[in-house]
């Protein structure tokens, strides 16, 4: 009987500090990913402004949660920044329009060889980094309110006797339907809509798509807007889950572009399924597995050491390593991207 | 306008700035900028080398900065002992299982046939290899660490004069950028991108987390000097005789005891300048070493070659030139530049400190120098170097005078003027993204645009 209470404890061990972790980390970097395939497949550059536009949706959205905050409105046990998310998707929406407008149009009418674009991106990676610091400050900011778990750690002790404990927090539960649910959506956009069919067929062959009468600067357009939706829903979730600082998110940008490259840049589906792969990989190998062989070793066998591969702080180092050795082993991504 | 006349009147409006500046606020604040000046000159001359010359773009340019602080360290802090002591033996062993495990990979990688067999192979040797590393390696950071770790708690460096330094941390950085340049270079830019940003962040952590080498978030502190300290100077008979001698009109017309304090008074003043003063000779004097060759490679036939393969990859290709050995190079060179701007930094700030590195400072503004002086020009890039650092530095005060006089109207005490006012210095990221991006639009060449040179000409 014992035996089957250590396992099942070190499963829940397992579910608290690694599924749900990365369950959650894993959907906010595949919708940030997701942006970046898109912005690469249609307009063909590595967007480096794409951690600050993150940024500016959830600063937009934080201040409207604010200011809702303020005259009492809330969602009861949801977070009110949920309430706020279309006014920062608008907000957003309209920073990217204008950007492309003033600075990527240029470029793309007198066709210029994408990495004018990818320093064009700098450019504006530093202005929206300015506008953010200048508008909130670059210190931490938190707006999280309502209920804190949908199942806390206690709770779940209480119910199940068992002595390790699960806890989902609202943020994270929210974060894995919201994906879920967003992807769903785009989905159905790319595959069933006429303009969705219209940017598949741009981004796989620009002159063939020209010819049979696409509208670029429409496609564009909507790659945009698209694109500023997810960033700022990807933004808010992963400050919900964990706390908004501009800093934070111009270092999310290597993991989502890793994200992105390893599943097969341009490809939607890749994005999603490289965010998993880079978000596990981080939570497995920072993790000091010591407690979970402890349950199910024998005593005797028990183990020194924390049995933690890197230390936390190496997490960055993971998703660059998994990138070099995609890049080596398969360098169009796991599922097929385009070849770079 | 020809291109020469055009540069020296940069460089006069340049100098009129750092003059004006000196005269508003004060000589130690200009020598102060100058210095960074010169330091961002070099880095951006690096940078230039790589994406001007060859069109290799590096955003990992904080790593390689970084290494060069970090053989600051390495070189002119004392060695610890006691750390060798208890841990050279097996420091030794998990060195060699570490160099054993590569070897072994590489023959792995040479001898097998491409596919599952060798990247099986080559995962187990390398996993392996690594558990055997830390096997050793861990105890010996555990020894290393617990020597008093409040005030070493490190090995310590090899005790050489720091200006040594400046050639170690361009040896460094080349080297780590030989083993980025075999992965990497042979990819399409935007993936040499994502890589280099990748490296320059793993650096980053690795200095902020090996506690062994170099104290990591602890900071090292109180650096050796290639120039005397003030204290020492306000001390040294000639240096007063040299401030009374500098200072005589001002002192003839006081009494006795005046002159005393006044002399005083320019003693102190007049020493940080002097030390200022010695760290602008060092600096420039690598800034026209570096020029001085950049100039001469880039005019030669090597340089020739380099600009054949940057605008043209195929065609260079087709006419037998080595194009990923060639970028190899220019890579390694650039890094080197880097590193040894780096190390000057660290320097002349007298402390490690890696959490000061920051992606946007480090390997973005030098960026917007190289592409707002002129890539391809080496004194565009210095022009670059100079004239964003000063904007840089100087939009801060500005910015927030600005927006002191704006508000002007409002209440002292009203919240928006004072988030105003607070927020301004973060107005000058937006300024810089604004200028960047106008130079790309307007002016693509940069303010000095790269001289291109006929046949025969």
């Amino acid at each position: 009987m014992e035996a089957v209470t250590d396992f099942v404890n070190a499963v829940v061990l397992l579910l608290n500090f690694i599924v749900v972790p990365g369950l959650s980390y894993g959907s906010q970097l595949a919708l940030g990913a997701l942006g970046i395939t898109l912005v690469f497949g249609i307009l063909r550059f590595a967007n480096f402004a794409h951690g600050d536009t993150m940024a500016f949706g959830t600063m937009m959205t934080i201040l409207v949660t604010w200011w809702l905050q303020s005259k009492g409105i809330n969602l009861g046990p949801l977070p009110t920044a949920l309430l706020a998310l279309p006014a920062g998707i608008a907000a957003t929406i309209l920073l990217l329009v204008m950007t492309d407008r003033t600075v990527y149009r240029y470029y793309r009418h007198s066709r210029a060889v994408p990495v004018t674009f990818m320093i064009a991106s700098m450019g504006v990676m530093f202005m929206t980094n300015g506008i953010v610091r200048f508008v909130i400050g670059p210190n931490d900011q938190r707006f999280l309110d309502g209920e804190r778990f949908i199942v806390s750690a206690r709770n779940f002790k209480s119910m199940t006797g068992l002595s390790e404990g699960l806890s989902v927090k609202v943020s994270q539960g929210l974060t894995i339907v919201v994906a879920i649910f967003l992807v769903a959506l785009l989905f159905w956009f790319l595959q069933k809509t006429r303009t969705g069919k219209a940017m598949r067929a741009y981004s796989d062959n620009e002159d063939l798509a020209l010819l049979s009468g696409v509208d670029p600067d429409r496609v564009v357009l909507v790659t945009w807007i698209i694109t500023a939706i997810l960033a700022t829903i990807a933004g808010t979730l992963y400050g919900l889950d964990k706390s908004f600082k501009p800093f934070t998110y111009l270092q999310l940008l290597l993991p989502m572009f890793a994200a992105a490259i390893v599943g097969g840049i341009g490809n939607p589906i890749g994005a999603i399924v490289g965010g998993y792969v880079i978000a596990f990989s981080e939570v497995m190998v920072t993790y000091a597995y010591k407690k979970i062989f402890v349950y199910l070793l024998p005593q005797s066998l028990e183990p020194q050491g924390l049995l933690q591969l890197l230390s936390t702080d190496y997490k960055f180092a993971v998703s660059f390593v998994i990138l070099v050795l995609v890049l080596l082993v398969r360098p169009t991504g796991i599922l097929k991207g385009k070849v770079l | 306008m020809s291109s020469t006349l055009k540069t020296q009147l940069a460089f006069a409006v340049i100098a009129l700035l750092l003059v004006i500046i000196g005269l508003v606020q004060s000589w130690n604040v200009a020598l102060g900028i100058l210095n960074l000046c010169l330091i961002s000159a070099v880095m951006a001359l690096g940078v230039n080398m790589q994406w001007g010359y060859a069109g290799l773009l590096n955003v990992g340019v904080m790593g390689f900065a970084a290494l060069g602080g970090m053989s600051a360290v390495l070189v002119s802090q004392a060695p610890i002992a006691e750390a060798w002591q208890a841990s050279w033996a097996r420091l030794l062993i998990s060195a060699l299982c570490f160099s054993a495990t590569i070897a072994v990979s590489i023959v792995c990688y040479r001898k097998i046939a491409a596919g599952r067999n060798r990247n099986l192979a080559l995962a187990l040797v390398i996993i392996g290899g690594l558990a055997l590393t830390r096997f050793f390696f861990d105890p010996a950071v555990t020894a290393i660490e617990s020597i008093e770790p409040a005030r070493t708690g490190f090995l310590g460096g090899m005790g050489l004069p720091i200006i040594f330094s400046w050639v170690f941390g361009g040896i460094v950085a080349a080297g780590i950028a030989w083993c980025i340049g075999k992965v990497a270079l042979g990819l399409r830019a935007d993936y040499l991108a994502i890589a280099t940003l990748g490296i320059s962040e793993i650096i980053l952590a690795v200095l902020k987390n090996e506690d062994w080498l170099t104290r990591g978030v602890k900071n090292v502190t109180g650096l050796s000097r290639p120039v005397p300290y003030e204290i020492d100077l306000q001390t040294t008979t000639w240096f007063i005789d040299l401030m009374r001698w500098w200072h005589s009109g001002s002192l003839g017309t006081l009494n006795e005891a005046e002159q005393q304090l006044a002399l005083r008074q320019f003693v102190i003043d007049g020493s940080s300048i002097f030390v200022k003063f010695c760290y602008t000779g060092l600096f420039a004097g690598v800034l026209v070493i570096v020029l001085l060759l950049s100039v001469k490679a880039l005019n030669s036939p090597w340089g020739r070659m380099m600009r054949a393969i940057r605008d043209n990859e195929i065609a260079a290709g087709a006419m037998g030139k080595d194009v990923t050995r060639r970028h190899l190079e220019i890579f390694i060179i650039g890094s080197a530049v880097i590193g040894v701007a780096g190390a000057m930094l660290t320097t002349l700030d007298g402390q490690f400190t890696p959490t000061s590195y920051q992606p946007l400072r480090f390997t973005f503004l030098i960026w917007v120098m190289v592409i707002v002086g002129g890539s391809g020009n080496n004194m565009g890039s210095v022009l670059g170097g100079f004239l964003i650092w000063l904007v840089w530095i100087e939009a801060e005060p500005i910015g927030v005078w600005l927006m002191a006089f704006g508000t002007g109207w409002l209440d002292e005490s009203n919240a928006i003027r004072i988030h105003l006012i607070e927020n301004a210095q973060h107005m000058r990221l937006f300024f810089m993204g604004l200028v960047l991006l106008l130079v790309l639009r307007f002016s693509p060449g940069g303010i000095l645009p790269e001289v291109v040179r006929k046949q025969g000409s």
